[in-house]
């Protein structure tokens, strides 16, 4: 599996020979966040800012006032954490047309620890207005997301990727849309709602729960906001239970976001699979998984927990 | 424009400038005097003497850009923006009130000819910086002025873009530091000392140029200086004093960094500033 990142950056070269208003920066982390491949085929229009994510950010801002299209990748932990404040005053107050795609995201960066595996990501860019916070999921949608906001959106976005690669979960005939989320396994007794390395863990726990005879839809929601919320809807209306998986903390990322929409409109129980309120620590991306119960075991218990609170909470109505 | 005219030009609009900022301030209750009264005459400057720029077509793509990064002045920009004709000068009155395109700190979505929105400080130097970087790829067809308050160059934030932009060797970059000794909690000196302040910018690869930020043949000298240096970007440390032109507010600059006067405050703080330009009341407000 080609680790995402590898595909943005490939992603970025071939748009640059496209687009001459493309201009990339990065923070000294170029060789892991594979911006390097465009730099070294565009160097005029790459900048390395050093180990200086807020200069890097607002240096961003400025390019795009002028018209130029600015992708700054770092990781994910220093760029929506270290620059947060550059990211909502200088970028998102006045809606700028700069690309946040961060490498690194979540716990599966792996021995690096807690220090380097950000779970709050998805909480701190999703509640800054005029930011877009994309998720892709495999390595087509990481092209077609990259491609998809530098061509056709003018606004701020927000990308995560992880540092590894993730299995195809899109045929060929998929096409990335903005505020869509992908339905990629149907069902009628529970959705499974996921994002980032979390889709595949997802399909993979619906055709378990399949052979135990549950029916689980699923649904990659890589565009956390604008989020689907007919989708949603859609999804508690007619399986009445939701299990969200993500890499992250259950606090503020996509469980949060699945809640606020359904709540509102239609309240079905939500169980959310993520970090319960921890930081990660050191381990390989598998053992920290497993470690912190973003698994296909824990995702067939969630499912079935949330089932089950389906049944407890409107026995009448099922 | 010949420059005894241009200077003879700037001390008749200096008066009127400040009386509008004072009449601005105590119109909307709150605000910055001292650090709007210390940069106004670097900013009227700037904008009569330097920036090429159109206020009937705001976004001309040469324009040279002005990024306030110490946004908490903006209302000594304001003042000369309405007096250039950028909006309607009664525009003034509604600074900071629900709805008006003068926020309290300069917002480029609300306010055409604002380039950068700023107000966090330590930003705006960052923001100069792509905006020079974009200069350049676009074949070197603008400058960018940046100003910056003393206390805000504090912030880790813009040693950082001082070292990229010595990196990049952006010449087209131009920095200005209102450096009035104070800030909220007191002297400059007592809250976080900056000096010595030229010996760091040049340790880092500035061009360092320092005057007193309040006479016009030495800020002209000035920005011509910066605009000629190719190579690094340049920094003028402009020696200001907070509350520039009011005498109450000068002798105690600590109490005059966020509060607006009193109307009847304003009142002889006006007073005081036509007295010193000689001008009468409806000239003042003219």
């Amino acid at each position: 599996m080609k680790p995402l990142r590898q595909v943005f950056g490939e992603t970025l070269a071939r748009l640059g020979a496209e687009i001459p208003e493309l201009v990339v920066l990065d923070a000294d982390v170029s060789k892991s966040t594979k911006t390097s491949i465009f730099a070294k085929a565009y160097p005029d229009r790459f900048h390395d800012m050093g180990i200086s994510e807020q200069d890097m950010l607002a240096t961003a801002a400025g390019l795009a006032t002028t018209g130029m299209i600015p992708v700054a990748s770092t990781f994910a932990i220093f760029g929506t954490g270290r620059a947060w404040e550059q990211l909502r005053n200088s970028v998102c107050y006045p809606s700028l047309n700069v690309k946040l795609v961060a490498t690194h995201g979540g716990i599966t960066v792996g021995q690096d620890g807690g220090s380097h595996q950000s779970v709050e990501d998805l909480a701190t860019t999703r509640v800054i207005p005029n930011l877009r916070v994309i998720v892709p999921a495999d390595g087509r949608e990481t092209a077609q997301v990259i491609e998809h906001i530098v061509r056709e959106v003018n606004a701020p976005c927000y990308v995560r990727l992880p540092r590894d690669g993730t299995p195809d979960v899109h045929d060929e005939n998929y096409t990335f849309a903005l505020g869509k989320a992908s339905r990629l396994r149907e069902g009628q007794d529970i959705t499974l709602c996921a994002c980032g390395v979390m889709v595949s863990v997802a399909i993979e726990a619906a055709k378990a729960l399949q052979a135990e005879g549950i029916s689980a839809a699923v649904l990659n929601i890589s565009s956390l906001k604008p989020i689907d919320e007919e989708a949603l809807i859609q999804a508690a209306r007619k399986t009445g239970a939701l299990l969200t998986l993500e890499e992250h903390s259950v606090i503020g990322g996509l469980g949060g976001a699945v809640c606020e929409v359904v709540s509102g409109v239609l309240p079905v129980p939500v169980v959310r699979i993520g970090l319960d309120d921890l930081f990660g620590q050191s381990g390989s991306a598998d053992e920290l998984l497993g470690h912190y119960g973003l698994t296909v075991t824990h995702a067939i218990a969630g499912a079935k927990e949330a089932i089950a609170l389906k049944a407890e909470s409107n026995p009448m109505r099922w | 424009m010949e420059r005894n005219a241009l200077i003879q030009k700037l001390e008749d609009k200096a008066p009127r400038y400040r009386v509008d900022i004072l009449e601005m301030l105590t119109e909307a209750g709150s605000g910055h005097p001292g650090g709007s009264l210390s940069a106004i005459d670097l900013i009227s400057a700037l904008y009569h003497g330097k920036l090429r720029h159109r206020p009937d077509e705001p976004h001309w793509d040469r324009r040279d850009r002005f990024v306030l990064s110490k946004g908490h002045g903006v209302p000594a920009q304001y003042a000369v923006m309405a007096d250039l004709g950028y909006f309607p000068r009664e525009q003034l009155w509604t600074l900071r009130k629900l709805g008006s395109a003068l926020q309290g700190h300069p917002c480029k979505q609300y306010l055409a000819g604002i380039d950068a929105s700023t107000g966090s400080l330590g930003q705006g130097l960052s923001m100069a910086q792509g905006m020079a970087l974009a200069s350049r790829l676009d074949g070197d067809r603008y400058q960018v002025y940046c100003m910056m308050g003393d206390g805000e160059s504090q912030e880790g934030q813009v040693w950082e873009a001082a070292m990229s932009a010595a990196k990049y060797k952006l010449g087209a970059l131009t920095l200005i530091l209102d450096y009035n000794k104070g800030q909220i909690d007191g002297y400059t000196r007592d809250v976080m000392d900056l000096e010595p302040l030229g010996d760091k910018w040049r340790a880092f690869g500035w061009h360092v140029i320092t005057i007193d930020g309040h006479d016009y043949a030495q800020i002209l000298d000035a920005l011509d200086e910066s605009e000629r240096v190719v190579g690094r970007p340049s920094i003028i440390i402009a020696h200001t004093l907070k509350g520039k032109g009011v005498k109450f507010m000068e002798e105690n600059i600590g109490s005059w960094h966020g509060v607006a006067p009193s109307r009847e405050e304003a009142d002889r703080a006006i007073a005081e500033v036509r007295r010193r330009a000689n001008l009468s009341l409806e000239e003042a407000v003219r």
